[in-house]
């Protein structure tokens, strides 16, 4: 040591301990755990869903990474967290949109949900709806052109709309589908076939994913199975899930008992759509959730209902995106009404508690 | 060594506990298994004079008189405070001041201490304990200069004077050491059973109390057993082993565990019927009330993998820290080096820093790991609720860090800002490296200056 540190005296207080788990890991495990959600939608649909993962990952770094460079700070690229956002981007968007479409959501999704908030740790909504929300606006016909799953020449032919010049409309894609989409092929999700058709999808389709649907969305069993990877790491908040998944189900169920011909049973409800995606990735997101444990009960059951009645009585065939969303929105306000109950408190009545005694 | 491996006790979850709190590394490997050795007197020792929660003791000897092992060498100074007796046979050199653990230099005893002297006790006489009165008693704690051996320091008779009106039905007493890698009270358990149930009856019979309850954690089953072996036949001491989880070993989370008692914000814990002392304490209760003898040593864990010889010493009160790293063998520096347990405990100022009575363990921490725990990168809060759900107080850390970090000191009154004990549950957890206990100490000092510069 020398002479000048031995003189100088360096104090550090406790505690000297500090949990492995930092930001950067969790987010790190969190991608882990995205991937094989990826694999299996690449499997899915083929290189188109590969293209636009990479493609919505690649946007969103590189939009948080230049705007630091902008910014003239230390690039936070680091911290994971905006890979996660390119990923769920991808993840939630049809399979068929062109990529320059998949850019500019991804674009919005960090520009406009994350930095434009301040950045990690101060956006209100989740940063991957946000982007949703919006191109569902702008792009509303691309955004709902669904194409089948597991089509024969997958891996070898991009769906022809993928490659759509930059800022043109994407063309149709009856010609194409009609010479590779299976009979029958009616072009619409399950939760579409339910709303217009009150027409149910058998199980195991919904569970094991080989239905039409948003790039990620479709494998129920595989996400809740990369979900519990990271609940057993500790990572993710299980209560989030599991009371999403609860309310949902009960909530649907109510409505089934009371007339089955017209309403979906609450399997198919936990099945279909963006349900599980949405409960096990979207609405965990941290900073945009409840911390205190009441709240994060009574987050999960707020979605889990407004996800039902949205599905069931609005006029869209799905209602996770807006459902999480409007959660996000509330979710301060549930953070200040669930305060802990704090050890010893004394109970002081009002007048004391008004003077701060 | 590894040091993050985790015990895993399936059965732990059927134990008592409080809720909330962590599980860090125990790492009570290194000493646990370490029978209580003696250490050899240093030449010279640093008897400081505030060791003590309260004032300071007021110094009955001059540089220059000598002084036998055991002799008082200085009263305490009203009724909340505590004497000091010579921990050896020595001559009193000067009075001077010598850094502290927590940093500032302050007033101490230097006693040179006789080479070659057999350093027995030759102070104190033994006494009846049955025939004294209760006010007797609490004298008599006083005197023997007894304070809380578990970190706080304060005057055990003072504990011992509940408030008019506080009936005590319960004594508690705290053996569950939650403080990664200290096995002080693990070991004094074990080795010195008999002088801790002769404690707890002394406590039980002052305050008057019909029961007593020994606390220890899952992950020190052996000494629940040492002292099952000697508990009395009556039934009046039971032993309750509960779930190993920091910070257990906190008073308030000890009465809730136990006795599912929640001690009120601000009060004290007579105040459900509760009276809390530390198994260092009653031990050393046990051991010196009948020999009418005062405190002149107590046991340090020295451990942690920069020690060559970790291990349970006994050491003489002011026995410098130099002394002791000199003879154990360590590596790093003074600023690796840290007072008490590394949840709670300080790093010190420098190797000239005494032992005192409160001072339960040593831990030397290699460089690497201290460079593994520093809070390098800082994230933002990515509100994960981590330290809510850690928080022994059931408080909100991301709340107060956030309010802290704006300085609106005044505001985190809202958040119970004064029932933060400062356990560092918060900071270990935060996965944005946010020192929330590090604000916490300094929120509650501005906060106490702001409301004094404007009433």
């Amino acid at each position: 040591m020398s002479q000048a540190a031995a003189s100088s005296i360096e104090l550090r207080t406790s505690p000297h301990l500090r949990s492995p788990k930092t930001v950067d890991v969790i987010m790190r495990n969190v991608v882990y755990a995205l991937l094989p959600i990826c694999a299996f939608a690449v499997w899915n649909f083929g290189i188109s869903a590969l293209a636009l993962i990479v493609v919505c990952t690649g946007v969103a770094v590189l939009t948080e990474h230049v705007y630091c460079v902008f910014a003239k700070k230390p690039t936070t690229v680091g911290d994971w967290s905006v890979v996660i956002t390119g990923i769920l981007v991808a993840l939630i968007l049809p399979p068929a949109l062109p990529l320059w479409m998949a850019a500019v959501t991804s674009f919005i999704s960090v520009a406009l949900g994350k930095i434009f908030f301040g950045g990690l740790g101060y956006n209100v909504f989740n940063p991957a709806l946000v982007g949703r929300a919006f191109s569902q606006v702008a792009f509303t016909l691309p955004m709902t052109t669904w194409t089948p799953a597991q089509l024969p020449g997958r891996f070898f032919e991009f769906i022809p709309t993928s490659l759509t010049i930059p800022f043109l409309e994407p063309g149709s894609l009856q010609g194409w589908l009609s010479s590779v989409a299976p009979d029958g092929w009616t072009g619409a999700t399950p939760l579409q076939l339910m709303k217009s058709e009150q027409t149910g999808t058998e199980v195991s389709q919904l569970l094991f994913g080989s239905v039409a649907g948003s790039t990620g969305e479709t494998a129920a069993v595989l996400i809740l199975v990369c979900g519990l990877y990271l609940v057993v790491r500790k990572m993710m908040n299980w209560r989030i899930t599991f009371s999403i998944l609860v309310t949902a189900a009960l909530f649907s169920w109510l409505f089934y008992v009371i007339d089955p011909s017209q309403y979906p049973d609450p399997v198919f409800m936990l099945g279909a759509g963006s349900l599980m995606l949405g409960a096990v990735f979207m609405a965990t997101d941290m900073v945009s959730s409840p911390e205190t444990r009441l709240g994060v009960w009574v987050y999960g059951v707020f979605i889990g209902v407004m996800v039902v009645v949205i599905r069931l009585f609005g006029g869209l065939p799905e209602g996770v995106m807006y459902a999480i969303l409007l959660g996000n929105a509330v979710s301060p306000l549930i953070s200040r009404v669930t305060q802990p109950k704090t050890y010893g408190a004394v109970r002081k009545n009002r007048k004391q508690a008004k003077e701060g005694v | 060594m590894s040091s993050t491996a985790h015990t895993f006790r399936p059965l732990s979850i059927f134990r008592k506990s409080f809720s909330h709190g962590i599980h860090p590394a125990e790492n009570k490997h290194y000493t646990e298994h370490k029978p209580i050795e003696r250490l050899p007197f240093p030449s010279e020792l640093y008897v400081l004079l505030s060791q003590h929660a309260g004032k300071p003791a007021v110094p009955l000897v001059k540089p220059g008189q000598e002084v036998v092992r055991g002799e008082p060498v200085a009263r305490a100074d009203g009724f909340v405070s505590a004497p000091l007796h010579a921990p050896a046979t020595g001559v009193v050199k000067r009075i001077d001041l010598v850094p502290t653990s927590k940093g500032p230099r302050k007033e101490a005893l230097v006693i040179q201490v006789y080479p070659g002297e057999t350093q027995e006790v030759l102070y104190g006489q033994d006494r009846d304990i049955d025939a004294m009165s209760k006010q007797e008693l609490i004298q008599a704690v006083q005197d023997s200069g007894l304070v809380g051996l578990g970190g706080a320091a304060f005057p055990t008779h003072v504990k011992l004077s509940p408030p008019e009106g506080h009936v005590i039905d319960t004594v508690l007493i705290n053996g569950c050491e939650c403080e990664p890698y200290l096995t002080t009270d693990q070991r004094l358990m074990i080795d010195q059973a008999a002088d801790l149930i002769e404690g707890t009856k002394i406590l039980m019979k002052i305050l008057g109390a019909p029961r007593a309850i020994i606390g220890t954690e899952d992950n020190k089953i052996a000494s629940a057993e040492a002292i099952k072996k000697v508990l009395p036949a009556d039934g009046t001491i039971t032993v309750q082993v509960v779930r190993t989880k920091y910070p257990q070993g906190a008073e308030k989370m000890l009465a809730k565990a136990l006795v599912n008692r929640e001690i009120p914000s601000g009060q004290y814990p007579s105040s459900v019927g509760l009276a809390v002392f530390n198994v260092a304490t009653t031990v050393e209760l046990g051991q010196l009330l009948p020999k009418g003898q005062g405190v002149i040593e107590r046991v340090v864990t020295i451990t942690g993998p920069g020690v060559d010889k970790p291990g349970n010493y006994i050491v003489p009160i002011g026995t410098p820290l130099r002394f002791i790293m000199k003879k154990l063998g360590y590596e790093g520096s003074a600023k690796h080096l840290i007072t008490g347990g590394p949840m709670m405990g300080d790093t010190v100022s420098s190797l000239d820093v005494p032992i005192t009575k409160g001072c339960g363990g040593f831990l030397v921490l290699t460089p690497q790991q201290f460079e593994e725990n520093t809070l390098s990168e800082r994230f933002p809060c990515i509100s994960c609720g981590s330290c809510v759900d850690a928080c022994p107080m059931h408080l909100n850390p991301a709340q107060l860090g956030k309010l802290a970090a704006k300085r609106m000191y005044l505001d985190m009154d809202k958040y119970h800002l004064f029932d933060c004990f400062e356990c560092g549950c918060c900071s270990y957890v935060c996965p944005a490296g946010i020192p929330l206990v590090q604000y916490f100490r300094v929120s509650k000092k501005m906060n106490r200056e702001m409301k004094a510069a404007s009433p």
